[in-house]
């Protein structure tokens, strides 16, 4: 957990409003883990003010890559940074994917740029187990599948693959997978999250997710990243505790 | 070239130099001790202590605003006991000086805080908050209210021989006059500013971008107003001075200390760059050289008005 001064490779569009951006960094790129973020300061200025978190979507060798929507101004700015432009990036921070266990088949269920975490857990997984991943969006323009290999798609609007969420395509393939010892692995929205707590409780399957929340630090010291705890009167923090939770330890 | 002296004394308390990281931005010192080297701060403010644990406000806590953040956090802590038994070793051990802040819902609480922790030798000074905006009890129904405050001054100057600091509001009429209740009470310092109450709108579902609805307004949008209370202060009351508001660098420190700080106090940046208290100190030691200044103290209210 550093700061470190990192120069962009390439930045490119993967989608309607998605941008993968390619940094070198061996630092980071030896130390971070599936699941694990970063704080990323977009400017030198104090517009925007805070670093902006962003999950750790792959690794290369000595680059690190993220995946984001364009969503507010530091979006903005992150997508117009190009080649030979520095970054500052705090990390790695969180805690990660459990990647060790006793499942034969990872299931991945995501929605929209909740993909991201995924192409290096994939990369890390998929030699030492089956990987199966349900990928939902709005719209096909909100589903990515760069780094995610053989998926099945749904979508609320049914512009392609499953019409639905991604919750009900999970509830209708249950057969399919629940053949094997599996473990679910999740990333997207909190309504999405709030279902797929359910479906796991109800289908007693393992599962872990991980969350995301507005934050400054990224490491534990502004307390702004709380997410309840599914015991009596206590907060988790996103971004020292999490990003990734068992989903049965946390209220979304 | 002679070196720059940079300890300073706020009141009876010495310190090593006059960088201090704020209350509520460095926790307990263990996650910010990972980027930065604590024991050549010159004092760390812990997060507010209270009797008992508190939880904190429900999420959404933190908004981004222009060149500045609103929180509210709601004093999350983890009590006095745990503070006592899993914290204060930890502060001993990076040989840092600790300013305890101490957060309460009565005069009581801040006695009792105040007298469990007097003992302690980490704990070089105590920063009473009587001005946070984010609870309903103790904050600010006390930091603004005169009579509170006094009260509040003499009952914990009476629990302990250490430098007792009472952080005040800008969010009240004249801070001066709280500044001059402190000094003719007992207290050693103010530390000002605490954050501004300020709000936010999501203008699509139309709720506050905070769940508490308001919540403290820092970083450098409130830079300037800071500095005015200071000088305010220094202007009509004698009494050392904790700059606090929107500090991101060490150009930032001086006009504080210009404007009649002794020392101050970053909180925000350390958010952004966990080492900027390092950094600041070795701008501030560099402009003292550049301007022929031996001692730090020749700096603190020296505006030319």
């Amino acid at each position: 957990m550093q700061i470190n001064i990192t120069q962009v490779e390439s930045n490119i569009q993967i989608g309607k409003n998605t941008y993968l951006i390619k940094v070198y960094a061996p630092v980071l790129a030896s130390e971070i883990k599936p699941g694990q973020f970063c704080n990323i300061k977009v400017s030198d200025t104090s517009y925007p003010l805070l670093r902006r978190p962003f999950s750790i979507c792959d690794v290369e060798g000595d680059f690190i890559f993220f995946m984001f929507d364009v969503h507010g101004e530091g979006t903005k700015i992150l997508a117009e940074k190009k080649k030979g432009d520095k970054l500052d990036i705090l990390g790695p921070l969180g805690n990660g994917f459990t990647l060790d266990g006793d499942f034969q088949i990872a299931v991945i269920v995501a929605g929209g740029i909740g993909v991201a975490p995924f192409p290096y857990f994939i990369r890390l997984l998929k030699n030492k187990k089956n990987v199966i991943s349900y990928l939902g969006g709005k719209s096909k323009d909100n589903v990515i599948t760069y780094g995610i290999g053989s998926t099945i798609i749904s979508t609320d609007d049914g512009s392609e693959g499953y019409k639905g969420t991604v919750i009900d395509l999970l509830e209708n393939e249950k057969e399919k997978f629940a053949v094997g010892r599996i473990k679910i692995f999740g990333c997207g929205p909190n309504p999405m999250l709030r279902s797929l707590r359910e479906f796991c409780i109800i289908n007693n399957l393992e599962c872990e997710v991980s969350t995301e929340a507005a934050m400054a630090c990224g490491f534990g010291i502004c307390q702004g990243c709380p997410v309840s705890s599914s015991e009596k009167d206590k907060y988790h923090l996103v971004c020292k505790d999490g990003p990734v939770f068992n989903i049965k330890d946390i209220e979304l | 070239m002679s070196k720059v002296d940079l300890s300073v004394s706020i009141g009876k308390l010495k310190l090593k130099n006059p960088v201090l990281l704020a209350s509520g931005t460095v926790g307990y010192g263990n996650e910010i001790s990972n980027f930065t080297d604590l024991s050549k701060i010159g004092a760390i403010v812990t997060k507010s202590i209270s009797l008992n644990p508190r939880k904190g406000n429900p999420p959404q806590r933190i908004v981004e605003t222009p060149s500045g953040m609103l929180n509210a956090i709601g004093l999350a802590n983890v009590g006095l006991d745990v503070f006592i038994k899993e914290k204060i070793p930890f502060l001993e051990e990076v040989n840092s000086s600790v300013i305890c802040n101490i957060a309460a819902s009565s005069i009581e609480e801040y006695v009792q805080c105040t007298q469990a922790l007097n003992d302690r030798d980490v704990i070089k000074a105590f920063e009473i908050n009587v001005s946070c905006p984010n609870v309903k009890e103790g904050g600010l129904i006390f930091g603004n209210d005169l009579k509170a405050v006094g009260k509040i001054t003499k009952k914990v100057r009476a629990a302990t021989d250490k430098p007792v600091i009472i952080k005040l509001s800008p969010n009240t009429a004249s801070i001066s006059d709280f500044a001059k209740v402190v000094k003719d009470e007992g207290g050693d310092a103010v530390s000002a500013i605490n954050t501004l109450v300020g709000t936010a709108f999501d203008i699509y579902s139309r709720k506050p971008k905070i769940k508490n609805v308001t919540g403290g307004l820092s970083g450098p949008a409130i830079k300037p107003v800071a500095l005015a209370k200071v000088l305010e202060i220094s202007r009509t009351v004698d009494i050392p001075i904790i700059g606090i508001g929107g500090i991101m660098n060490w150009k930032d420190a001086v006009e504080f200390l210009i404007a009649g700080a002794s020392a101050f106090q970053i909180g925000t940046v350390n958010f952004i760059n966990p080492n900027a208290g390092l950094e600041i100190l070795e701008g501030l030691e560099n402009y003292c050289k550049e301007m022929s200044i031996y001692n730090l103290s020749e700096l603190t209210a020296s505006y030319k008005i």
